[in-house]
């Protein structure tokens, strides 16, 4: 049921004038909240030029937000390789019929899955330098804590995906004479990748976002220089913020709509197997919300 | 043959992999920078000083004292490390500015990642136990900051008033303990304070009365706000480094001397929290710590 | 645990994560309400509501949720004037409600139109068939189907939204990741045991809901 339309009947006449009714009602709502924010924020005074000029200055952005950004991308960046990897070998970890890589595994992955990335951020630079007499830069910090998260949720997503491969592809491995680490390398998990694809990025979208976190051990990310230190300069805290919001929704929906291309690309053709149990498949990920 | 493709990238995802972390491991050996073999007195300041390059750990959002601007660094705590900086015979652009937070300098003292700590660091006993300080070469002390038609006029007064100040810090816990009755905001940053008390959200920022003063000069806020004046603490600000480098924190005292003779500190001064028309203040050397 | 064994410590600790529970409970049930209303408004006949939806979900979606609880203090509290309290921490706690909701909400809102995927279309043609309108067939015979399947998704999204939570500490609610900095700093010894109390409390609750979830999804489940 793709197809919104099929909830409700084509519009009769008085459909249609109900419809256009309710059209302009809630849009002049709308029109009407958008206006009175418009208002408060002006009487405020949150729209003055000082507040603002900094934004035309070319030296803001080349000091401060595409630093910032970089820093954000560069940690994302790293993160998304090394949760691919995690996911990938904890997944498989979790699968394995040896109870003694199995049972460890699954408990690294819930552990990690269960404790809020803020925590995790914080005791990777402030509590493991004692364990290990050495300071953990501030990047590897965030690149750890993104890593170990959202790694931990790819592995539950690869295990649902694995799950979702019709039983029939293994055992006609198996049936051909491969080996388990076969099947699971050449038959498992390359369709269950696929079919955990728009799960996947939008995961990556989650990281993306969550490198955010980053400020409180003062990694140098879009946040930490765009909003802290680039309002410490100009006392604009507020302008920054809306400024490196909107920076954050276009790169995001940049993301989520390569993720829902590639959805539908693989609904297209077919490439996805049969079977699959959203409900199983979202469940395991989750996805859905991060930190 | 699909799958074998995918297999393949597979793989080659993973070795690309395994290389950047072998890259990763490299740049972070570097970093921490204790094995090039120089023996014990590299790792003293003084040592590091003669090799040509010394990393301070200083603030990046406190406008006057340490503050990021783009790649440069600005305010009082950068003119004082270019100070020790010379009398450590070091050119100016061996100076390796390395933000930090309140939270994490004496990690970074005691794991190496910073040489010298130069960011509104008051002296204390506690942290004395983990790193030696030079210094003080400020005495500052937590005050208010207040808008200009406030009638706070102490802390006193805070009862049932808003107080603004960062999480964890000692002006915070200050203000739990002994005012009790003030009601307390905290932010991560005092940027964050200041821009509520310019919106009448809170009635106060606290902390140290210096930090207080930077943010009262920046042009936006001209005439908004007044530091109220009245110290009711004494945070003594020192120069952190390594807790045996004894030599190195002589050495230090030795160059704030000088500096408070030959017109370097109010030089320091009148560039950055001067232009808010404080004279400046005595560098007073008997009070320099002895570095035990 | 010498740590928790002074009181105050270990009162600290408890208001902590009574704050982390209130928040996830109000937040749930506030984002669960307003989730789907949106998602009824994304799959509506009306133009203006689909748009709104689709608005909502991708513009808060896609901010770190940090900016967003910000904007809650410095937009809505400090900007428009929306004060909930007058106690400074249940102000910024109910501040912090509202972030978390809208935040939370968008996800719910997607978790439910996939689950409203799912619901075969002849189940809604046969509705539309005996002659129900938009809002019945969504009420009666969709949004019954769709919440068995998206039961499992929901436990994540709730599972999320408590770890969530903890960003409310930085407009200065006392919540459990500010008391672990607190004592951090104050026992700079015992950094590691601070850490796996914390994290093993949050490990300790939200383990357990997610076997919770899966347990429901498998039993309610839509056996088609």
């Amino acid at each position: 049921m793709s197809g919104n339309p099929v909830l409700y009947d084509h519009p009769g006449p008085r459909a249609r004038i109900r419809n256009l009714a309710l059209t302009v009602v809630f849009g002049l709502l709308i029109l009407a909240v958008l206006y009175w924010v418009y208002r408060k924020f002006d009487e405020k005074g949150q729209f003055a030029a000082i507040l603002w000029e900094p934004f035309l200055k070319a030296a803001t952005w080349n000091n401060f937000i595409i630093p910032g950004i970089e820093g954000t991308l560069k940690a994302a960046a790293t993160a998304m390789v090394f949760a691919l990897a995690f996911g990938l070998i904890f997944s498989v970890g979790r699968l394995s019929e040896h109870r003694w890589i199995s049972v460890p595994a699954g408990i690294v992955v819930e552990f990690f899955r269960a404790v809020p990335l803020l925590l995790m951020i914080f005791f990777i630079s402030y509590g493991v330098p004692f364990l290990i007499q050495k300071p953990v830069p501030p990047f590897w910090s965030v690149v750890i804590g993104l890593t170990l998260y959202n790694g931990s949720v790819l592995a539950e997503a690869f295990r649902a995906g694995v799950y979702s491969v019709p039983r029939g592809q293994s055992e006609a491995a198996y049936a051909v004479g491969m080996r388990k680490s076969l099947v699971m390398r050449h038959i498992l998990v390359p369709q269950a990748a696929r079919a955990m694809l728009p799960v996947i990025v939008s995961q990556l979208v989650v990281l993306l976002k969550d490198t955010a976190l980053g400020y409180i051990v003062s990694y140098p990310e879009l946040l930490q220089l765009g909003v802290n230190v680039l309002s410490a300069n100009y006392g604009n805290v507020v302008a920054a913020a809306i400024v490196v919001a909107v920076i954050y929704i276009i790169v995001n929906f940049a993301l989520t709509s390569l993720a829902n291309y590639l959805d539908r690309r693989s609904q297209r053709r077919g490439i996805r197997p049969r079977a699959i149990d959203p409900g199983a498949a979202m469940g395991g990920g989750g996805a859905a919300a991060g930190a | 043959m699909r799958m074998t493709r995918v297999a393949a990238t597979a793989a080659a995802a993973v070795l690309a992999l395994t290389m950047a972390a072998c890259g990763s491991d490299d740049g972070s050996g570097t970093g921490t920078g204790t094995g090039s073999g120089s023996g014990n007195t590299a790792t003293g300041v003084v040592g590091k000083a003669s090799s040509g390059s010394l990393k301070i750990g200083v603030k990046a959002d406190q406008p006057g004292l340490g503050l990021q601007t783009g790649t440069a660094y600005e305010g009082f705590d950068i003119e004082i490390a270019k100070i020790i900086a010379k009398g450590l015979g070091l050119q100016e652009s061996g100076i390796q500015y390395v933000t930090t937070v309140s939270a994490n300098r004496e990690p970074y003292i005691q794991q190496g990642t910073v040489d010298l700590v130069i960011a509104t660091y008051t002296i204390n006993d506690e942290r004395k136990t983990k790193v030696n300080f030079g210094g003080p070469y400020f005495i500052a002390g937590q005050d208010l900051l207040v808008p200009s038609a406030s009638t706070i006029t102490a802390p006193e007064q805070l009862a049932g008033k808003k107080v603004c100040s960062v999480t964890g810090s000692t002006p915070a816990k200050r203000i739990q303990e002994n005012y009790k009755d003030a009601k307390l905001q905290l932010f991560d940053s005092y940027s964050k304070c200041i821009t509520a008390l310019a919106g009448n959200q809170v009635d106060a920022v606290t902390t140290d009365d210096i930090i207080l003063a930077g943010y009262a000069s920046q042009s936006q806020y001209a005439g908004k706000f007044k530091v109220v004046g009245k110290p009711f603490s004494e945070e003594p600000y020192g120069i952190g480094l390594k807790k045996d480098d004894k030599a190195g924190c002589d050495k230090i005292n030795e160059i704030l001397k000088a500096a408070a003779t030959d017109g370097s500190y109010k030089a320091a001064w009148d560039k950055t929290l001067g232009a808010s028309g404080t004279a400046a203040p005595e560098l007073d050397t008997s009070k320099l710590t002895n570095c035990a | 645990m010498p740590v928790f064994s002074d009181p105050a410590n270990f009162d600290m600790y408890v208001s902590g994560f009574m704050w982390i529970l209130k928040m996830t409970g109000a937040s749930a049930v506030l984002a669960l309400v307003l989730g789907v209303l949106l998602a009824a408004m994304r799959v509506s006949p009306v133009p203006v509501l689909r748009w709104f939806g689709a608005a909502w979900v991708n513009i808060f979606r896609n901010t770190p949720l940090t900016l967003i609880i910000f904007f809650c203090y410095f937009g809505l509290y400090a900007t428009l004037s929306i004060s909930l309290s007058d106690d400074i921490d249940l102000n910024n706690f109910w501040l912090g409600v509202i972030g978390l909701s809208v935040y939370t909400a968008a996800f719910v809102c997607e978790a439910l139109r996939s689950g409203i995927n799912t619901v075969p279309a002849g189940q809604a043609e046969a509705a539309r068939a005996i002659g129900l309108t938009f809002s019945q067939t969504l009420r009666i015979v969709v949004l019954p189907q769709a919440a068995r399947a998206v039961i499992a998704p929901l436990g994540s999204v709730l599972i999320a939204l408590c770890k969530n939570t903890t960003i409310v500490g930085t407009i200065g609610l006392l919540e459990a990741s500010n008391i672990m900095k607190q004592l951090i700093n104050d026992n700079g010894d015992q950094v590691i045991l601070i850490f796996l109390v914390f994290a093993g409390t949050f490990a300790a609750v939200l383990i357990p809901v997610g076997y919770l979830f899966g347990w429901l999804a498998n039993r309610l489940a839509v056996k088609r």
